[in-house]
């Protein structure tokens, strides 16, 4: 089966200083991939690169068999790729139900089903964004991407800073979103206990490299060790 | 503190009294100040929308406000004096019809706001606003230069134009005009805030990289509501030539720029009715300082003062206690 997001040695530079030295990664219909690496090592760069908020110098980057090097970002998003950006990154200004609004788009995803995963934002719909604890700003911002109607769901360091009863919400509704909506999703996160329970294969990334690809029982004690640190 | 719904209301409500008020107590020049402030109000709500929405801090929105004062001048000279205002390739007649010269003014500075938008747009912050300042004040030399027109002298039109059922030189008649116009724009206005449309443009206000990743055109979005927001200060232009039955190369000064986003600052950015609050509070200002000093604008200088360092909401966010959508 070919690949719904398929990167070939991607390479990529913030001005003179280079990122990513060859990543590849790719995601195919309905699975869930990991994107581990320790702190620096390009995780935020690749996917930066593929919701084309930064051009790639080199490399294939393709999602559902279309060429993403020529498309701005806002194109590449309206193909169906959701991103949760790293921190929460809400429409602060605009209430729960117009941020969900603003990025809404025809697809099974509506506001009823957006309620549905995450009551919390049901039950704040009129609550301005800046004023829901970070939790909540989390699921909004899940719920945000998913009112776009996404193929692909990308979450980049989604439950970073949150209460450990509000990752176990997020997790669980991640959970969800895999076994019942069939979506492909892309995760960056370090909690790898989390990861190896939902998790289908994983990637890691190395000084801008992608130096491991493979199912996630894979990946043993002694790379986790080797490149995660743990 | 008031909701701002209340508020509005009140706002509103306010506008529409004084004029009645001064009606029954024969005070006409009372109901031409209040045209005034309902007009300027709609020069307000029109850059309130780029500005306070978009976050496009435009410094030549008196462009348009002077393209629909000289789409008024110019349709009205040429009725008056019986003279075509072209006959090649096809036959254009001047005119006195007031809804005609509104449409043909919002036309006509919605095309120059799609024009400028389209060139400025691609520029941001400090340059953004220079180049809608050039734009503005090369509209304001070619309307100098322009003879034909009246060049520096400006444009005469002896008698209002007209409106069907209405004598439009009765001051509260056209007064009521301004004031369903206003009233029209800002019912507009508030849904297209509210809708998915103008969700995203705040949005795009407030994050545009957030924006894009959701899959919002930014670029576009900003445009239309450029367009749209152009279009609106045309119509006030054509009205306010119609209030003073004269039009100048001043309507497109960047002073008017200046004075429409003043309205805006005092009465609170990014609030509906805040640029008929600021409108207001101008002219009375300008009324009333104006018969104590001329050089009245350095009072005005220390109020706008006050209200950017300590009342970020303007009018409207002081008497409600918030600051609103307001971006920074």
């Amino acid at each position: 089966m070919s690949a719904l997001l398929d990167l070939r040695g991607v390479e990529a530079s913030y001005g003179a200083s280079q990122a990513l030295f060859g990543v590849d990664l790719q995601v195919r219909e309905g699975e869930l991939v990991a994107l581990m690496g320790r702190n620096g090592m390009g995780k935020t760069t690749t996917i930066k690169v593929i919701c084309r908020l930064l051009k790639n110098s080199a490399g294939d980057v393709a999602f559902a068999g279309q060429d993403l090097r020529s498309l701005p970002s806002h194109k590449a998003a309206q193909l169906g790729l959701g991103l949760v950006p790293e921190g929460r990154r809400c429409f602060t200004n605009l209430s729960v139900w117009e941020n969900l609004y603003a990025a809404a788009r025809p697809g099974a995803w509506d506001l009823a089903k957006v309620y549905e995963l995450f009551p919390r934002l049901g039950e704040r719909a009129d609550q301005m964004a800046k004023s829901l604890s970070g939790g909540e700003q989390q699921m909004l911002a899940i719920g945000r991407a998913l009112m776009t109607n996404p193929r692909l769901l990308i979450l980049d360091e989604a439950t970073e800073g949150l209460a450990p009863v509000v990752r176990q919400e997020i997790w669980a509704a991640i959970g969800t979103l895999k076994s019942t909506s069939g979506l492909s999703i892309l995760v960056v996160d370090k909690t790898i206990s989390e990861l190896r329970r939902i998790a289908d294969s994983a990637v890691i990334l190395e000084r801008g490299r992608s130096v491991w690809q493979g199912r996630i029982d894979a990946l043993t004690s002694d790379l986790r060790n080797k490149y995660l640190g743990v | 503190m008031l909701p701002e719904r209340l508020l509005n209301a009140v706002i509103l409500l306010t506008l529409l009294a004084v004029p009645l008020a001064a009606l029954a107590l024969d005070e006409p020049f009372i109901i031409t100040l209040a045209t005034k402030v309902t007009i300027l109000a709609l020069a307000g709500v029109g850059l309130n929308l780029a500005l306070g929405q978009g976050g496009l801090v435009s410094f030549g929105h008196a462009a348009y406000f002077g393209l629909g004062g000289y789409a008024m001048g110019i349709l009205a000279s040429h009725a008056q004096s019986f003279t075509p205002l072209m006959e090649v390739p096809f036959l254009i007649e001047g005119t006195k019809s007031m809804p005609v010269i509104w449409i043909t003014a919002i036309i006509v500075s919605s095309l120059a706001a799609l024009l400028i938008g389209a060139l400025s747009l691609r520029t941001s912050g400090v340059y953004f606003i220079m180049v809608t300042l050039a734009f503005g004040q090369m509209f304001y030399y070619f309307a100098i230069s322009w003879p034909a027109y009246g060049g520096e002298d400006g444009l005469s039109i002896y008698v209002r134009n007209g409106f069907p059922g209405l004598n439009t030189l009765v001051p509260i008649q056209f007064f009521g005009i301004c004031f369903v116009l206003l009233c029209v724009v800002l019912f507009f206005v508030s849904r297209l805030n509210r809708s998915a449309f103008g969700l995203a443009l705040d949005g795009a206000h407030q994050h545009s990289e957030r924006a894009l990743t959701v899959g919002i055109n930014i670029n576009r979005v900003r445009l239309v509501a450029f367009v749209i927001s152009g279009g609106i200060t045309g119509l006030a232009g054509a009205l306010f030539a119609d209030l003073n039955r004269f039009v100048s190369p001043t309507m497109f000064s960047w002073h008017t720029s200046g004075e429409i986003m003043i309205f805006i600052i005092l009465g609170g950015v990014a609030r509906i009715c805040g640029p008929i609050a600021g409108a207001a509070a101008y002219i009375i200002l300008e009324h009333y300082l104006g018969d104590v000093s001329e050089y009245w604008q350095v009072y005005l200088g220390f109020i706008l003062l006050f209200v950017v360092l300590f009342a970020k909401g303007g009018i409207v966010g002081a008497l409600t206690g918030s600051r609103g959508k307001a971006h920074g």
